[in-house]
């Protein structure tokens, strides 16, 4: 008997564990960027979906954790490590990080948060030494990611461009 | 700001100034498509960023949106929000156009964009108008910015200025819909979301800042 496969879900400035044959998915990401840590041998994966780029730009007196890029992928990583894979095993695919309006003469910064929130994903990833194998960011789309920890398939899908696999 | 601190009467001058800009936006509605117009009693939700997007049908849901900047003393956004169905019928009797599409690669598709700003500017102006009156506070849209997208990846962009400080949003929610056509003509959605640090100068003007 197969076990049936279910989808794990992910909101927002949330993170979530996977492993097969369960798929993890999440939905509407715009700025925010999907960053999947996975191994194949052991078939896990753990995926955040990040808001802010930097948990110093936090102004609440209890932190969301998942809500940030840098405290997200440390979490993500310690919690991949307790299933007793090494650091060095671990992988990276992420999604996101789109501008969806084209405000030009704002003074909000927030409006080019994309960017920035692709740039803490990266530069959290490289401190790890987790190489990032596939990603599909930018541009002024939204996507639903879908990650297969099976056979390490993301699946992007958009409104405007259809489906592709990273 | 913690917003399990708002008093009751807090929360229905909230209500009440989604009523006053609903009311408004209704009217000029109404004059754009020229058919009657009715309104939803708008409704105040505290919610956590993914009920957000359950207010408008799921992140994953396509939806037609144009975005304001609040400029002026109570800075925020204002979300206006058509169903792809909504938008277009909204532009074809805009333009008495039947051929007219947003969604077309053709030429009309930049007559159709334009004049979903167009009844945009026309909404959100008389909506913020409405509410600068009663308050008496300062508060200017910005040029329409229109995206047709999934409903999280839009709704994040007015989420941002909140999430610094908090998992919560307040919003405004108003619906307006097209009388006649039970459900099928032209139903919009409006959502205000204030920035944090404008609740505080809303209160003040309204003489409630220390009903908390």
């Amino acid at each position: 008997m197969h076990k049936e496969k279910t989808i794990v879900k992910v909101g927002i400035a949330d993170l979530n564990m996977v492993s097969a044959p369960d798929v993890i998915r999440t939905s509407g990401l715009g700025s925010c960027v999907g960053v999947v840590i996975y191994n194949l041998n052991k078939q896990i994966a753990g995926m955040a979906h990040v808001m802010l780029p930097d948990s110093s730009l936090g102004k609440q007196a209890t932190l969301n954790e998942y809500k940030y890029a840098d405290t997200a992928i440390d979490i993500l990583v310690d919690k991949l490590c307790q299933q007793g894979i090494r650091k060095s095993q671990l992988q990276a695919k992420l999604a996101g990080g789109a501008q969806m309006f084209q405000i030009n003469n704002s003074s909000n910064d927030l409006m080019r948060i994309g960017k920035r929130n692709i740039e803490a994903v990266l530069s959290k990833l490289n401190e790890h030494n987790i190489p990032v194998i596939s990603s599909d960011v930018g541009g002024n789309f939204g996507r639903t990611i879908e990650f297969d920890p099976q056979n390490g398939q993301l699946k992007i899908r958009t409104i405007t461009k259809g489906e592709e696999i990273i | 700001m913690n917003y399990e601190q708002l008093s009751l009467i807090q929360l229905d001058a909230l209500k009440e100034i989604g009523n006053i800009g609903a009311g408004n936006a209704a009217t000029s509605m109404s004059k754009l498509i020229q058919k009657k117009v009715d309104m939803v009693v708008p409704s105040i939700d505290i919610v956590a960023f993914d009920e957000v997007m359950d207010l408008v049908g799921g992140a994953d849901n396509l939806i037609v949106s144009i975005l304001f900047e609040i400029q002026g003393d109570a800075p925020g956004m204002v979300y206006l929000l058509f169903s792809a169905e909504e938008a277009e019928s909204l532009v074809k009797q805009m333009t008495r156009n039947n051929a007219i599409s947003l969604f077309s690669a053709e030429k009309d598709n930049e007559i159709a964009f334009s004049a979903l700003g167009e009844a945009g500017n026309i909404l959100a102006g008389s909506y913020l108008s409405a509410l600068s009156d009663f308050t008496n506070i300062n508060m200017q849209p910005s040029v329409p910015h229109i995206s047709i997208d999934m409903a999280g990846a839009i709704l994040t962009v007015g989420l941002l200025q909140v999430s610094e400080v908090t998992d919560y949003a307040i919003i405004i929610n108003t619906k307006i819909n097209d009388e006649a056509a039970n459900h099928q003509g032209v139903n919009g959605q409006l959502l205000l979301l204030p920035s944090p640090e404008s609740f505080a100068n809303i209160f003040e003007a309204l003489g409630i800042q220390d009903y908390a």
